[in-house]
């Protein structure tokens, strides 16, 4: 064996676990780690303007994928410019492996230049992170990384290494697996537990599956959508579980919670039998959990992390386990047991669910001269034939995206749903880009997200990423100007976005396709101007919307699921 | 209610702070903690007094099995076990109290392990309710300082916690 230095293991075990971007931004000390990233051209480098964006691509590679997303930064402010983007991975459980540099063993502690506790500071939103201290435990420590990030219930590894260890010396060998006495994720739920759960189903007389971002996570879509059809049970997916059952099914009511469908939350809060599936009863989804509690309600709960069940909700039937596999031993205790719902007792409940999808709670008044945000994603729709991968920032623009853009596939809809970052939608789409080359990939953001990150338009140029950027811009922080004219008596206190770039111009100005749109006429073919004419360059649709236009339905923080307020109640 | 949770951890460096960081990140109680490595040098043995309704107790429980460094957790309070703590107390010791203090020590089993002419260091090992009422039992003028190690505990019988 030939002996390696610590930059080349961390280069060669990239390549053993066939990475193929790594987003990242040199700096002292990663300088090692640089030059022998130089000297092979198997692992890619994508050079990103900031390091947030490196990690928020990486992020956005895994989400579109199941591989495990790679960033690399320098000690200090490479660090904890990364932290946002590690924070918001970990609020949604995605799989990545950061690579810090920090300053040399024998500095740390010393107050040194572009140092910090990296390992303290990502400790609160990591699922786990490493100082490596010995060149020797470098490559065995990289393997553990990538196993802990992408097993279980997934999350972000942090590997902070001083850059003595990248110059130092060592045999080079990779384990082939690893033991880890304290971690051993559960894959099969117990089966009387399962049993117990399928004989609770077959009796419901109002049930309800209720699925989040868990089932894309552990790519168990398939075997989600097999058993709802099978069970004919109506389905809601939550916002990080869209695309896990296709969205123009008719047992699909669309998304649950605070800005989801009248059918949806309504079925969720009468419903007799709940089947949570990797999801996690979360704020914005159940509302107020002791408003969510006072109507009885049977819940089975399948989840691979033992700590979300009876979190927030307590559950009657807990399952832990990895989510295809738990619903495939469901669907084949069905299967054995030939059995299935009573329709008849199945039929008054959806004639109930119809009555209430009868409202039409997603119906918005079109404009003739002002553009409606909903009608650009509806139209985003049609030109994409719904097939596009979209990216989103966070605000009413991602709740609209979310709304009217009825996924069909899981992986399809990336979106910081649990930290809620602005500023993910573009590099979001740069890691989906580059994983998915060929696929459609647009970023619905608003102009206050866009600027968050609006540096990674020279990322985007210089890897020549075909990337779609529909800036729904209606000149205000419109989530926060909602809530403002909602619950502070219209003082729009700092929401109203002055002095804003000339979006087109400064696309241009990246050596991108800037179009701006005013009216409703010219959003479908702006759309296909970007999508067809400009297939492979990066447009920026700079679309011109309703100031005054609102998310609807909704359920004001702190409420009750049932008490959502409508377009119509205003 | 008071439960006491022990736990087996990786004895490595930031391993402590992972449990300590998910009780401050949880707004999690701790009242006492004490951790030091077992005679298998590569694990650590903490306890942690804490206290909370069930649902919290279930939630720290579980919580803490999720971080990577913790090995097992068992909550002793759930069946019967042995808690003890250790206390210094230096407390002044003149004229009369001296006589007083030492019958003190000796009724709650304590030792003096220091004694100057005006003072005395009492070593008490109990329960940490003893240790309370022993320092009750004790004019509080007299008490010049105290250090109390923290629970430490264990299962009674074939209840065992190891790798």
């Amino acid at each position: 064996m030939t002996m390696m230095t610590g930059a080349e293991i961390v280069i060669r075990c990239l390549q053993e676990e066939k990475v193929e971007y790594v987003f990242g931004y040199p700096g002292g000390s990663v300088l090692h780690i640089y030059d022998a990233l130089f000297k092979q051209d198997q692992v890619k480098h994508v050079l990103v303007r900031h390091e947030q964006a490196a990690v928020h691509a990486a992020d956005g590679l895994a989400r579109s994928s199941h591989k495990v997303g790679v960033a690399l930064v320098t000690s200090g402010p490479g660090a904890t410019n990364a932290v946002t983007g590690i924070a918001t991975a970990y609020m949604d459980s995605i799989p990545l492996v950061i690579i810090s540099g920090q300053v040399p063993t024998d500095y740390i502690g010393q107050d040194a230049f572009q140092e910090c506790d990296t390992v303290g500071i990502t400790r609160p939103c990591v699922k786990h992170n490493f100082l490596v201290d010995d060149v020797h435990k470098l490559a065995a420590t990289i393997k553990k990384a990538f196993y802990i990030a992408n097993s279980g219930r997934p999350g972000p590894v942090v590997i902070d290494i001083p850059k003595d260890v990248t110059a130092a010396k060592c045999k080079f060998d990779y384990p082939e697996t690893i033991q880890l006495r304290s971690y051993n994720p559960v894959v099969k739920g117990h089966l009387g537990q399962i049993k117990k759960a399928v004989h609770l189903l077959l009796e419901a007389k109002r049930p309800m599956i209720y699925s989040g971002g868990g089932v894309i996570l552990s790519n168990g879509a398939e075997q989600l959508t097999r058993l709802a059809r099978r069970l004919g049970f109506p389905i809601t997916n939550t916002l990080m579980g869209l695309g896990a059952y296709p969205g123009t099914d008719p047992q699909f009511l669309g998304m649950p919670g605070m800005h989801g469908t009248v059918e949806a939350n309504l079925a969720m809060q009468h419903c007799d039998v709940l089947l949570a599936v990797g999801a996690r009863f979360d704020d914005r989804v159940i509302g107020n959990p002791s408003n969510f509690t006072s109507l009885p309600r049977k819940i089975i709960h399948v989840d691979i992390d033992p700590s979300s069940i009876s979190k927030r909700v307590r559950v009657d039937i807990p399952i832990v386990g990895n989510v295809p596999d738990v619903l495939d031993e469901m669907f084949r205790l069905l299967e054995a047991g030939n059995s299935a719902p009573e329709k008849t007792v199945l039929a008054d409940w959806w004639k109930q669910i119809e009555e209430w999808r009868g409202k039409q709670c997603m119906k918005y008044k079109l404009n003739k001269s002002i553009i409606m945000p909903q009608y650009v994603i509806e139209k985003l729709y049609e030109v994409t034939g719904g097939k596009a991968i979209v990216t989103s920032d966070v605000g009413q623009h991602q709740m609209w995206a979310a709304q009217y853009y009825k996924f069909e596939q899981p992986r399809r809809w990336l979106n910081s749903g649990g930290l809620g970052t602005m500023g993910v939608g573009l590099p979001y789409a740069m890691g989906a880009a580059l994983q998915n080359p060929g696929e459609q990939v647009a970023c619905v953001t608003g102009e206050g997200s866009i600027q968050m990150c609006i540096q990674e338009l020279s990322t985007a140029k210089q890897f020549r990423l075909p990337i779609k950027i529909i800036n729904l811009n209606n000149r205000y922080l419109g989530m926060v100007r909602q809530w403002q004219e909602m619950f502070y008596g219209s003082r729009y206190s700092e929401s109203y976005m002055d002095s804003l770039p000339d979006f087109v111009k400064l696309a241009e100005a990246y050596g991108h396709v800037g179009i701006r749109v005013e009216r409703p006429e010219d959003v479908e073919p702006a759309l296909r101007k970007a999508f067809v004419d400009h297939k492979d360059d990066l447009v920026f649709l700079d679309v011109i919307t309703d100031q005054k236009a609102n998310v609807f339905p909704m359920v004001a923080a702190g409420k009750g699921l049932a008490d959502m307020i409508l377009t119509e109640d205003l | 209610m008071r439960h006491i949770i022990s736990i087996l951890l990786e004895n490595e460096s930031g391993a402590l702070s992972r449990v300590a960081g998910l009780f401050s990140a949880r707004a999690y109680n701790i009242e006492t903690l004490t951790v030091a490595p077992t005679e298998d040098l590569s694990l650590s043995r903490l306890t942690i007094v804490t206290s909370g309704t069930d649902a919290v107790i279930e939630q720290i429980t579980k919580q803490l099995n999720k971080l990577i460094d913790v090995i097992k957790v068992v909550d002793l309070s759930e069946a019967p076990h042995i808690e003890r703590e250790l206390m210094l107390i230096k407390v002044r010791a003149t004229g009369k109290d001296r006589e007083e203090l030492k019958r003190l020590a000796d009724i709650f089993h304590g030792h003096i392990i220091d004694v100057t002419e005006s003072t005395y260091v009492i070593e008490l090992t109990a329960s940490a309710a003893k240790l309370d009422s022993f320092i009750q039992a004790v004019d509080s003028g007299l008490i010049l300082e105290t250090v109390r190690t923290g629970v430490s505990g264990i299962g009674r019988g074939e209840r065992i916690l190891k790798v």
